[in-house]
């Protein structure tokens, strides 16, 4: 990879939060195996906002269960080194609407405090910054059919917020937005996460969103799933969204990115396209 | 960063959602609803009453509003009418939560545990389409003439709705949520109290609605064959006696029973599931 932005898998010294080696996940399917996820390595340091672009299908989420031990690996190591004892391993922002229907946002967002039975108070301190800091507050009472995507989204990721892991886990948690909403909260879980610098595991399938967003990136490729390419994204913290889409280099660094991913989007429509067609015939 | 309010913030700072604001125009029809629902059945009273006097309808099939009101009158102050009620109010009532608690436990041991239903369903589903009416002689031979085999009957009528139901309710729990349930550290009493009850709850409630109206029209047949007592007796009495004033008082009670049930449930569903848009 001759590429001025591309970088080594292994990152410089620093203390590893999450740790993936040899990584490798199958699923049984009916006739054969389907492997999603195949030798990956991964390190990603404490406080590193750390982003993962591919194709739909090349198993962006099933890494993401895996390191959120909601599903086992088929062979490797998943380590994750905690910093601090009681305070949960990760939390996730799952892909599509993941808030209960049958909380109000105030239930939803403290639901990991009451689970681990945090004392009240806290929960209401906690739970009142992070519902403030997503302009959420004069909501509390509501229930989420009572708000647009956008806001149940918000309350998605107060809860992870609120929940106060060692790593963050995002999957897609703004594809289903429309563009406005998008870079609005964009620029606000930049600057809620700029409070703490937790460690995060943002998914995206878009190059735009992983730019803006994050400090390293890993470009999947298609079926199976692997590391493709890393690149580090040297864009000063705290950012301004906006602003730094107009800049020249943000371009640039898109443009790379979008170099490596093509080949596995074209590749990824190629491999999958045949299998649906039959599907109709067998059924 | 220099954005402070978003356009979505500022568009519902105008109504905010937490005390939902109801237009004027809404409420004119809801009331307007309930002043038809209240005029309808009164103006069918008027019209049977009229079309009875000018001997349009046969009095002794279909006796005059007033006359049934006037047996109605006569049955409260002697003090029957409320006994027979009582009668089969107990036995509703007992029924209802002798079918209701296995109902709901089995219900969600059989949505919660593959094993038991693989084991049990087949059993329930089999032995529900069973006419429940058709289970009363059995009935009547296994537990008697008395009380227990009308309470039991009504037992049958909410306990199939209600394991259907609560069955079904659980199985239909996105399984999503049992991942946000596990990944926020939720303990198995957490997960179910947390999540398969209350995502469960909108459909247990339809069932004990359907479980309740089932029962109701058990007792009345339960209450036919072998009672001294109750609505159903005081009906079938009734038409031995050829009081056809007394059947349709009968009927009037079962009905406003039926109707109260309904509005009862109706409130205790609003209560239990206040996330719902469409009750
Ligand atoms: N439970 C499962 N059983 C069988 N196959 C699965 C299962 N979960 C995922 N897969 C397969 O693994 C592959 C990766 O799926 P995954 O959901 O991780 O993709 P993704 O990268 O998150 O896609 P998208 O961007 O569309 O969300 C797919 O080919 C999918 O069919
Ligand atoms: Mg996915």
């Amino acid at each position: 990879m001759i590429d001025q932005h591309a970088s080594s898998p292994v990152a410089p010294a620093q203390e590893i939060t999450v740790s993936v080696r040899g990584l490798l996940k199958q699923f049984p399917a009916k006739d054969r195996t389907v492997t999603a996820l195949d030798s990956l390595d991964l390190d990603i340091p404490r406080g590193q906002f750390f982003v993962i672009v591919g194709p739909s299908g090349c198993g962006k989420t099933t890494l993401l269960r895996i390191l959120a031990r909601l599903e086992e690996a088929s062979a490797g190591r998943v380590e994750v080194h905690g910093s601090a004892e009681g305070r949960p391993e990760n939390s996730m922002v799952f892909q599509g609407d993941s808030i209960f229907p049958w909380m109000t946002v105030w239930d939803n967002a403290s639901y990991g405090l009451r689970m681990r039975g945090v004392p009240a108070a806290d929960i209401r301190e906690t739970v009142g910054h992070y519902l403030a800091k997503t302009g959420l507050t004069q909501f509390s009472d509501c229930y989420p059919h009572q708000l647009s995507g956008g806001m149940r989204q918000r309350v998605s990721i107060a809860r992870a917020f609120a929940n106060d892991p060692d790593v963050l886990l995002m999957d897609e948690p703004f594809s289903a937005l429309d563009e406005q909403n998008k870079t609005l909260l964009q620029g606000e879980l930049l600057r809620i996460w700029d409070e703490t610098r937790k460690t995060v595991v943002f998914i995206t399938h878009s190059v735009d969103e992983a730019v803006t967003l994050g400090d390293r990136i890993m470009v999947m490729t298609a079926h199976p799933g692997r590391a493709k390419a890393f690149f580090d994204v040297p864009f000063e913290r705290p950012r301004d969204v906006l602003e730094l889409r107009q800049r020249p280099e943000y371009g640039e660094m898109v443009y790379d990115i979008w170099q490596h991913l093509r080949d596995e989007v074209d590749h990824s429509q190629a491999a999958t396209r045949p299998p649906e067609r039959r599907r109709w015939f067998r059924r | 960063m220099a954005t402070t309010t978003s356009p979505e913030r500022q568009g519902t700072e105008a109504a905010p959602a937490a005390t939902p604001v109801r237009p004027a125009r809404w409420r004119n029809a809801r009331n307007r609803d309930r002043l038809l629902a209240a005029v309808t059945p009164l103006v069918l009273l008027g019209i049977w009453e009229v079309l009875v006097r000018i001997g349009a309808l046969d009095a002794r099939f279909f006796p005059a509003p007033s006359s049934i009101f006037g047996r109605m009158v006569d049955m409260v102050s002697s003090g029957e009418l409320w006994t027979q009620t009582w009668a089969s109010l107990q036995r509703l009532f007992l029924g209802f939560w002798l079918g209701l608690i296995p109902g709901l436990v089995l219900g969600a041991v059989m949505g919660l545990s593959r094993p038991v239903r693989a084991a049990l369903s087949p059993l329930v589903s089999g032995t529900y389409p069973i006419p429940k009416s058709a289970l009363l002689p059995l009935i009547l031979l296994v537990f008697g003439l008395g009380e227990m085999s009308k309470i039991v009957m009504v037992a049958i009528g909410v306990f199939y709705p209600v394991v259907l139901n609560t069955t079904a309710g659980v199985l239909q729990i996105q399984p999503m949520y049992y991942d946000v349930a596990k990944n926020f550290g939720a303990k198995r009493l957490q997960v179910f109290r947390t999540v398969a009850l209350p995502g469960a709850m909108p459909s247990i409630m339809t069932g004990i609605e359907l479980g309740a109206g089932l029962g109701l029209i058990l007792i009345a047949i339960a209450e036919m064959v072998g009672a001294q007592s109750g609505l159903g007796f005081m009906i079938w009495n009734a038409w031995q006696l050829y009081s056809v004033d007394t059947m349709y008082v009968g009927l009037l009670v079962i009905a406003v029973i039926g109707y109260a049930m309904s509005l009862v449930l109706g409130w205790v569903a609003r209560l239990v599931t206040p996330w719902r848009t469409d009750r």
